[in-house]
């Protein structure tokens, strides 16, 4: 029988804040492609995600109001005219994660806004996937982000990705008054009109970053994707205190004055896990005999499987995201009320600082869909992702410790990946100073024609961003005293990344207490799902 | 910026033909009957030994099979690698390769061709892809008729490194920075005198070396 306080917390559905105590449930932590099963000491602070918020009842319903109401333009139809050149620019396959069950949020748009385009007499269309310097999508990639139907209609010569490097591609419009490159697509600025269709997952994403990061070139991305703007963001998941995100406004900006701009926002509720995993979702409190006995068998099937039989098992399960909101119209009028829904869903209130924050690092980032996590994006994902996820004020002290549950591998993807494999091997045993990596190497990986033959050719990442993976980690880097990698299984990685490794989580708490004294506050956030803290003084 | 260069291999990196089906073009344009027959059938009949001396050794592959081109006269050779670049080579060109091209001349990069095959039937394609230089085995010639012989040192595995060493120093470009592109492990020496090397459309050997020296690998096919 279960003693009336735990049967209390059972329903107390709201509290995302839960201090460990004797008899609370050990914790699920994403461990790469595993899973850890942990107890954690006593007064161990766990961060749960919101639960997911209710979907629009009917997202078609919810798209064309948004059409036919947006903020601050005239309705989506009263801007069409017969003849007409327009482009349609789509979030890449970074977004959201994992993919999610089809249809995909810019199918369902696409399907109202293509039927709006014909009916207007608009035949000149073309859908840009908005990669930056991402990966091409995979034609199968493309084909699942948009259906069947709209793929065979467009696909190859009016649906592709954006080629940053392609010297007849890029349009240059004036510079920012602080002197940033404005670069865009030569289709969208030639357009009559651009329309973005966005997925605002973090607040990190959409708003002015859309266009003038996702269909840019290195050059005007070089403005904001360096070190010192890191650096100068107190988090870049919280737009007000983020400098990435001013430089991005003032370019977008620009944009807007050269182009019609009509964005359409979706945001999703955090509802990653469903059904056979769906208990990846809960709180370990309420979990309930079926959900241990899933997570057992799950556990047993992944510890039986090698490691990229493994990640093809976790890669194939879509997430069953809903959309909850759909804004559309000019740039920032849009994106603030997106803001207010992102917020609503992913912000969790926490009081006070740790000294040590422990997360779990899954299998996936935006830059590894179908691939491998390599050490670089496990140290994106920690000191990136997760540290940033807050609202200004990080989850753990200054001079703190990061606690990252994930093996370290040193594996690569050279499909997805190349320009990471070397910056990891030859860059990073010279020097983890990101400035002296961003002066003495950027541009020479930026410009080897190897990485953007890969890039324009293949589908791989551009050979500048490996170092953005580096800047991403940058204001972690800073802030935190100590980075330990709870269960790395080999010396070098963590070496190299500059942070030390145990065998266990227990072994790593220990380690942490060392440096920041036995009384040490601990944090747990159980995220993903994901969620942003919003530390509380 | 550091003055660099990219060498490009030609013969499975930039074009899927080879050496063996340039001459074959030669031979089929003997201009006789006779002539036609006489050296396919020769070469025909050689092909085991040819194959054989490959894989032990590429210098002696090389300079056995230039044999072939004996008595043949320069002022042919010169026209017929024209008719060759439109009838065999431009055919052959992989798809991407001048992309590759173009993206290391953006890059600020000397373009040269580097390969085992004769000058006159690489200067045209050179031309057609935009190289700044070529450094290729040159046939020697006595009376205007090729002797067989080529002028030493044979451009091919180790001397292609000494080759673009020299190139670079006497052009006053930096190794360490420059790049090179092969398709075959006979390049080896290539690939590892220069700062930046990828393999291209690699062969097993080659493909196992430059996953272990994590040099980045392309296909152009």
């Amino acid at each position: 029988m279960r003693p009336l306080k735990t049967l209390k917390r059972l329903y107390d559905e709201n509290n995302q804040v839960v201090v460990t105590e004797k008899g609370s449930p050990p914790r699920v932590i994403f461990h790469g492609e595993d899973f850890l099963l942990e107890d954690l000491p006593l007064g161990t602070r766990v961060v749960f995600a919101r639960l997911p918020l209710q979907p629009v009842p009917n997202p078609k319903a919810a798209i064309r109001w948004a059409l036919n109401h947006p903020e601050g333009m005239d309705p989506l139809h009263a801007l069409l005219r017969p003849g007409m050149k327009v482009t349609i620019a789509l979030d890449d396959i970074s977004l959201p994660l994992p993919p999610m069950v089809t249809p995909d949020a810019r199918q369902t748009v696409l399907e109202i806004v293509l039927e709006l385009l014909a009916d207007s007499g608009v035949d000149d269309v073309h859908l840009v996937i908005a990669n930056a310097l991402h990966r091409r999508m995979t034609e199968g990639e493309m084909k699942r982000m948009v259906g069947e139907k709209i793929f065979d209609a467009f696909y190859p010569d009016r649906y592709y990705n954006h080629d940053a490097e392609d010297p007849n591609g890029m349009v240059e419009l004036e510079h920012t008054a602080q002197g940033e490159v404005v670069a865009i697509n030569r289709r969208a600025a030639d357009s009559d009109l651009l329309i973005y269709v966005n997925i605002n997952l973090v607040p990190m994403d959409g708003g002015h970053k859309s266009v003038g990061t996702g269909l840019a070139n290195y050059a005007s991305l070089r403005a904001h994707h360096n070190p010192k703007t890191i650096r100068d963001s107190e988090s870049y998941m919280e737009p007000s205190k983020s400098a990435l995100h001013r430089s991005t406004e003032r370019i977008g900006r620009v944009i807007d004055q050269h182009l019609k701009v009509f964005h359409i926002e979706t945001v999703l509720n955090n509802r990653m896990f469903d059904g056979a995993t769906g208990f990846l979702g809960k709180r370990e409190e309420d979990f309930t005999e079926v959900d241990r006995l899933k997570f057992e068998v799950l556990r047993y099937t992944l510890s039986k499987l090698p490691r990229v039989a493994k990640r093809k098992l976790l890669m194939s399960i879509p997430a069953p995201y809903d959309i909850i909101a759909v804004n559309a119209g000019a740039t920032e009028p849009c994106h603030e009320k997106t803001l207010e829904a992102c917020w609503r869903q992913y912000s969790v209130p926490v009081q006070g600082q740790s000294d040590i924050v422990i997360w779990g690092v899954p299998y996936i980032s935006p830059y590894n869909v179908n691939s491998i996590l390599n050490p670089l994006l496990v140290q994106v994902m920690g000191l990136g992702y997760l540290f940033n996820l807050n609202r200004g004020i990080p989850l753990v002290k200054k001079g703190g410790v990061v606690i990252l549950c994930h093996p370290a591998y040193d594996e690569f993807d050279p499909e997805h990946h190349p320009s990471y494999i070397e910056f990891f091997n030859r860059l990073l045993p010279e020097t983890r100073d990101a400035m002296v990596l961003e002066h003495k190497y950027e541009q020479e990986f930026a410009t080897n024609p190897s990485y953007v033959h890969l890039y324009r050719k293949g589908h791989a990442y551009h050979g500048a961003h490996p170092f953005y993976m580096w800047y991403w980690g940058e204001n972690g880097r800073q802030h935190v005293g100590k980075v330990i990698v709870a269960g790395a299984e080999n010396n070098h990685v963590p070496e190299l990344l500059g942070w030390e490794r145990t065998d266990t989580l227990a072994e790593a708490i220990d380690l942490a207490r060392g440096a920041v004294g036995r009384s040490a506050s601990i944090t747990l956030v159980k995220s993903a799902p994901i969620l942003q803290t919003d530390v509380r003084l | 910026m550091t003055a660099k260069a990219a060498f490009y291999d030609v013969d499975g990196t930039l074009v899927r033909t080879n050496i063996v089906h340039t001459y074959a073009y030669y031979a089929m344009n003997r201009g006789t009957l006779s002539g036609i027959a006489g050296r396919t059938l020769a070469a025909a009949a050689q092909v085991p030994l040819y194959a054989a001396l490959d894989l032990v050794n590429r210098k002696w592959f090389n300079e056995y099979f230039y044999r072939a081109y004996a008595g043949l006269s320069e002022d042919r050779l010169v026209v017929l690698g024209e008719e060759m670049l439109e009838d065999v080579l431009k055919p052959a060109v992989f798809p991407k390769a001048k992309d590759l091209i173009d993206e290391a001349r953006r890059a600020g990069c000397r373009i040269v061709f580097i390969t085992g095959a004769l000058d006159f039937t690489v200067a045209p394609l050179a031309r057609l892809l935009g190289a700044d230089d070529v450094i290729a085995n040159k046939m020697q010639f006595v009376g205007g008729i090729a002797t067989g012989k080529v002028i030493p040192p044979i451009i091919e595995g180790a001397n292609k490194a000494h080759a673009i060493r020299d190139y670079c120093v006497r052009h006053g470009l930096a190794l360490d920075q420059s790049f090179a592109y092969s398709d075959s492990f006979s390049d080896y020496a290539m690939l590892a005198m220069v700062g930046r090397p990828t393999a291209v459309n690699p062969d097993v050997r080659l493909r196992s070396i430059a996953r272990a020296y994590h040099w980045p690998v392309l296909d152009l096919r």
